[in-house]
């Protein structure tokens, strides 16, 4: 069974249609590159599926359980929807830290909240150094795992841009999401620090780490991804695993649009 | 009178200015920050209702309004107001409030959508993503105009004297009408400028405090 199927994806903005119908199913432990020129609707699917849109039409499925159905009357109410996130990670192009915690902080922020609803919701006493000190024992690991043990009691204005990207990998780990969103994760980064990012991503992958990466780095897409989606015009153009996709595209704006993200100077 | 007499005389003014001073702005700033929310309202009925408020007290001398409050109850309704000082309370909290409600919307207008994206994309609810992520980045991008405003207060108050509360300058203005002699007016600016300096000092201890990170 996939751990993700998205079917028939509708969204618009003020009457233009970004995305005319997407479906697409992944398989746990895989990884999906989405790539497409500007404004194709890659991050606008990508937000889709983290409920940061509300498509019009169509259905988000995790591990079979149906999260959002466009069809049902009715809004999700808040805690569904944060509930729904949770399945979900995100990581921005812009990394959006929070600049006025360190490091670690910004990494135990957000599981330090949702132990203590937890224990709240289920009626249990909440201990929270003891739900903090875990946070923090998992936060380090996670900081470590991409580089950055050694910062923890920095803050984001100190970092390098693939630094504080890196947290925020960690971050969007800590709550260990079901499936892992990048959107362009290295678009804001000089060249001399995008491959520390990459890496990074590269060395996520692993039998339970499910990923979805938008991304306008090919060479990576080809070299990391399962699968990959070429989205134009707000619809999936052509998809496959990477190297048919990338050494063979059978549509021709697949053709044209590798032509001109590949082309040497 | 003496020298000595007339600071004791001054003194007991400028306490009633700052406690004008300081219940004002306990008052004002936790109200300003409920106005901004209704100016920020998705809810246009209420957006309208707090841009009027906005419009009305911004665009009125806050003499005329602490005249309106203490005489309004009065005329129209037959209730004279008896408490000259809570009248001035009543007319300043709101002015101010209103005055610290733009500077709160602006601040928070200000705090990029990723902030409040990231947090939702962590499961935080909207009052965390506020008090836990929002807020204290307002707090510090609004710090320098809200100094602005506090440091105003501290002389605004001098117009309760408008309704015959006598704060500083009007246990001044007394001595002068009662004596024949001039210099206490004028040394009544070494009050205010004790008070703006401490206050300043106090800001910038907040300001030093906040320099910590950046953005």
């Amino acid at each position: 069974m996939p751990v993700l199927e998205v079917k028939n994806i509708r969204k618009s903005f003020d009457g233009v249609q970004v995305l005319k119908g997407i479906s697409f199913g992944l398989e746990k432990g895989k990884v999906l590159s989405i790539i497409g020129s500007s404004g194709s609707g890659k991050t606008t699917l990508l937000r889709c599926m983290n409920f940061l849109e509300h498509p019009e039409e169509g259905q988000i499925l995790v591990n079979g359980q149906l999260l959002f159905d466009a069809s049902r009357p009715g809004a999700l109410s808040d805690a569904q929807l944060r509930a729904n996130r949770l399945h979900f990670g995100l990581v921005f192009q812009s990394f959006n830290l929070f600049p006025q915690y360190n490091v670690l902080d910004n990494c135990t922020l957000a599981p330090d909240l949702l132990a203590r609803d937890k224990a709240k919701a289920e009626g249990k006493p909440f201990d929270k150094a003891a739900a903090h000190a875990a946070n923090v024992e998992k936060a380090k690991a996670l900081l470590d795992r991409v580089g950055l043990g050694a910062k923890l009691k920095n803050y984001p204005c100190e970092l390098s841009g693939g630094q504080q990207q890196r947290v925020a990998i960690a971050r969007a780990l800590a709550l260990e999401p079901d499936i892992l969103c990048f959107d362009e994760p290295t678009s804001a980064l000089d060249p001399e620090l995008t491959n520390e990012v990459l890496r990074v991503i590269k060395g996520l992958k692993s039998a339970d780490t499910t990923m979805v990466i938008v991304t306008h780095e090919m060479e990576f897409a080809r070299h990391v991804s399962d699968h990959v989606i070429f989205m134009a015009d707000g619809v999936i153009e052509e998809e496959g695993d990477p190297e048919q996709i990338f050494t063979a595209p059978q549509s021709e704006k697949t053709r044209s649009f590798l032509a001109k993200s590949l082309e040497k100077l | 009178m003496s020298f000595l007499q007339v600071t004791a005389q001054l003194w007991s003014g400028f306490q009633t200015t700052l406690y004008l001073f300081f219940v004002v702005l306990v008052l004002s700033l936790p109200l300003g920050l409920i106005f901004s929310f209704g100016s920020m309202s998705r809810f246009r009925p209420l957006r309208w209702f707090t841009r009027f408020w906005v419009w009305a007290i911004r665009g009125t001398p806050l003499m005329l309004q602490i005249i309106t409050v203490f005489y309004v109850p009065g005329l129209v309704f037959n209730t004279p107001m008896k408490d000259r000082m809570l009248a001035c309370l009543v007319a300043f909290v709101i002015n101010y409030a209103i005055y610290f409600s733009e500077i709160f919307r602006g601040g928070i207008e200000a705090i990029p959508k990723g902030q409040y994206e990231a947090g939702q994309v962590l499961g935080m609810t909207r009052s965390q993503i506020f008090f836990k992520v929002v807020l204290l980045q307002v707090i510090k991008r609004i710090l320098a105009p809200i100094s602005n405003e506090v440091i105003s207060l501290v002389k605004d108050t001098s117009l309760a004297r408008v309704i015959a509360v006598t704060e500083v300058l009007k246990s001044a203005q007394d001595i002068v009408n009662g004596h024949a002699i001039i210099w206490p007016l004028f040394y009544t600016a070494v009050f205010y400028l004790a008070a703006v300096g401490l206050i300043q000092i106090v800001l910038g201890l907040c300001e030093r405090k906040l320099a910590y990170y950046k953005g």
